[in-house]
């Protein structure tokens, strides 16, 4: 270090314009691509939302937060509304604990144990639209889960899985669950890997049960995890789009819409740019939302304790 | 191998020296075996409905669709769509996602690694600003750019293009990139550095000859991830790809359904040579692809 600051010395000014320069040079890559492409369209999704605008003709008409207004007054979309947060209450309320006891159980040394875990995590790899295909095509009416119920006597409970507003959204919630939940649970198996046997024993031998062991060791321990799990989850149902569109397209009657289909029905079918960006800035303003509540929560708690952080 | 901070194969290591006691079977025990089996089987289900679907003919499908073996097996559809009539709709949409997936994460990986390069390694003023810049992209669904990203991509000439999906793809790829590489660089002793310095390396020829080389785990990790992403990618190519030749796999197997909607075996067939290339991927490269994932977001 000082032959290093010694040598640099000697041309202070040039070594740190040489310095600036490759700052730039290795920056400029992803922060041009970054801007353009990222940024640029989030903020123009902002100005385009303040116009009735087709997308083609000259942006003129300006509306000011007429387009805001519509959108909040629009039964799809609230409808859309409704929806995606129906599927954050599922996700936190049954999604997460399931992940969650699943990463338990597989964090015990068992036969098979590599198996379940390889299998659980796959529909994670397989593609949104092809797992909505396969879906789409397994619960049309009379394929094999209906038939498979009727033969083991459960035809009573056959439902018009996509076809019956009041059912759609739950048979998407089952498949969504299906396709992340082991996502979630390797993130858990992560963390729950990360925390010293030895606390939990320490505990045992002070007299605690298992049950309180996990309760009062394992899970606060945990605790980082399940929110990043948590934020994960949100921000993923905020922008649910793939599978739906493959399925239903947002139907029947819009009982399966969603904000992002919206948005997109509203820009590519419509042609109403400047309506679908504001149905756009307010899917970001429901992220923003949840982020900033994950970064105030996250931040205030996991810098309280050295073993709540997983090094790094 | 160099050591690794991101976790690549932590899961099993640990476990393998912590994991001593083999749980006894208790009522518990089974009662949780039990649902493991459970959820296997409610996974394999609709894998394997596909599967065997489309070893079925569309008489079978129909007549008896509680029927798990095809019987007998026919082997039309997937040579349909490997060598037959829609081969050519098939294949041509493979090397359309092949070639988004490599330019998009090239350009991701190399922008990434440079970008994480400076942000791990080098003092300057508004770094920590710069790189929160970044971190704001892990936080915002990419749903909200797409009405403007398509309109900048007419703007640039870029609709129908594979630069049109392959460049926003390699944007959106930036932000975990960066943020799993950059405490990776981080991790690499100053010493390393000061000793090339010495021996004359430049901050680029460190970058290139000392820390990219050392670097090859996370970067395996992050280009799996990236790769995952895009091949996987719908509502990009859907706004993009104007045209049936420049369709993507997941795109087509779409369009394939609906095209074909009365016939499901060969959809069935279709959309599972289709997702044979993520599986083979997951099978090769599952330790980078868990571990890149639990490394971003275990540590926060």
């Amino acid at each position: 270090m000082t032959a290093l600051s010694a040598r640099t010395r000697g041309n202070g000014s040039g070594a740190r314009r040489s310095k600036s320069l490759t700052i730039a040079l290795f920056l400029l890559p992803a922060l041009a691509l970054y801007v353009l492409f990222v940024l640029i369209p989030i903020v123009q999704a902002g100005h385009y939302s303040l116009y009735k605008w087709n997308g083609l003709q000259p942006l003129t008409d300006f509306i000011g937060l007429k387009n805001y207004e519509t959108a909040l007054s629009s039964a799809p979309f609230r409808a859309a509304i409704g929806n995606n947060v129906l599927i954050i209450v599922l996700s936190l309320a049954i999604q997460i604990p399931f992940s969650l006891a699943l990463a338990v159980m597989l964090n015990r040394r068992f036969p098979g144990r590599a198996v379940f875990r390889l299998l659980f995590f796959l529909p994670y790899v397989l593609s949104e639209a092809v797992t909505g295909i396969v879906f789409r095509l397994l619960l049309q009416p009379d394929a094999f889960v209906d038939s498979a119920m009727s033969t083991v006597g459960l035809g009573a409970l056959v439902q018009d899985w996509f076809g019956d507003t009041n059912v759609v959204m739950i048979t998407m919630f089952v498949i969504i669950s299906w396709k992340y939940f082991g996502f979630h649970m390797i993130l858990m198996l992560a963390g729950l890997q990360g925390i010293p046997k030895e606390l939990e024993e320490a505990a045992l031998i002070d007299g605690a049960d298992k049950r309180q062991a996990f309760r009062h060791v394992t899970l606060p321990l945990l605790g980082p995890t399940i929110r990043v799990s948590v934020f994960l989850s949100m921000i993923g149902a905020l922008q649910l789009f793939d599978m739906i569109w493959v399925m239903t397209a947002g139907g029947p009657l819009n009982a399966s819409n969603t904000m992002a289909i919206s948005m997109f029905k509203a820009g590519f079918k419509g042609t109403q740019m400047g309506y679908g960006s504001a149905l756009a800035v307010i899917l970001f303003l429901f992220s923003l939302v949840v982020a900033l509540a994950y970064q105030r929560f996250v931040l205030r708690r996991d810098t309280e304790g050295a073993l709540t952080t997983f090094g790094g | 191998m160099a050591t690794t901070t991101t976790n690549v194969g932590a899961p099993s290591d640990t476990a393998r020296w912590m994991g001593i006691r083999v749980a006894r079977p208790s009522l518990l025990g089974i009662v949780a075996y039990i649902v493991l089996v459970a959820v296997a089987v409610a996974i394999l289900i609709p894998i394997g409905y596909a599967v065997l679907g489309g070893f079925k003919t569309n008489g079978q499908l129909a007549a008896n669709p509680g029927q798990i073996l095809p019987d007998p097996w026919v082997l039309e559809n997937y040579e349909e769509v490997l060598v037959g009539k829609s081969a050519p709709t098939f294949w041509g949409e493979f090397g359309n996602s092949l070639l988004i997936a490599f330019i998009s994460v090239t350009i991701a990986v190399v922008f990434a690694s440079m970008a994480a390069f400076v942000f791990a390694r080098m003092q300057f003023r508004g770094r920590e600003a710069l790189f929160t810049l970044f971190v704001f992209g892990l936080l915002f669904p990419t749903a909200v750019a797409i009405l403007p990203l398509f309109i900048l991509l007419r703007n640039l000439g870029l609709m129908g293009t594979p630069w049109g999906v392959a460049l926003p793809q390699a944007a959106f790829a930036l932000p975990l990139t960066i943020v799993i590489l950059r405490p990776f660089f981080r991790s690499i002793p100053a010493e390393l550095e000061d000793a090339a310095r010495i021996d004359g390396c430049s901050s680029f020829a460190f970058f290139w000859r000392v820390l990219l080389p050392l670097a090859r785990p996370a970067l395996a990790t992050v280009s799996v991830l990236a790769v995952v992403t895009t091949w996987n990618a719908f509502l990009l190519p859907l706004v993009v790809l104007n045209g049936a030749e420049q369709w993507t796999l997941p795109l087509g197997a779409q369009n394939f359904s609906t095209q074909y909607s009365s016939d499901q075996a060969r959809v069935l067939a279709f959309t599972v040579v289709g997702i044979i290339p993520a599986i083979v991927f997951y099978a090769i490269a599952e330790r980078q692809l868990v571990g890149g994932l639990t490394s971003g977001a275990v540590k926060g």
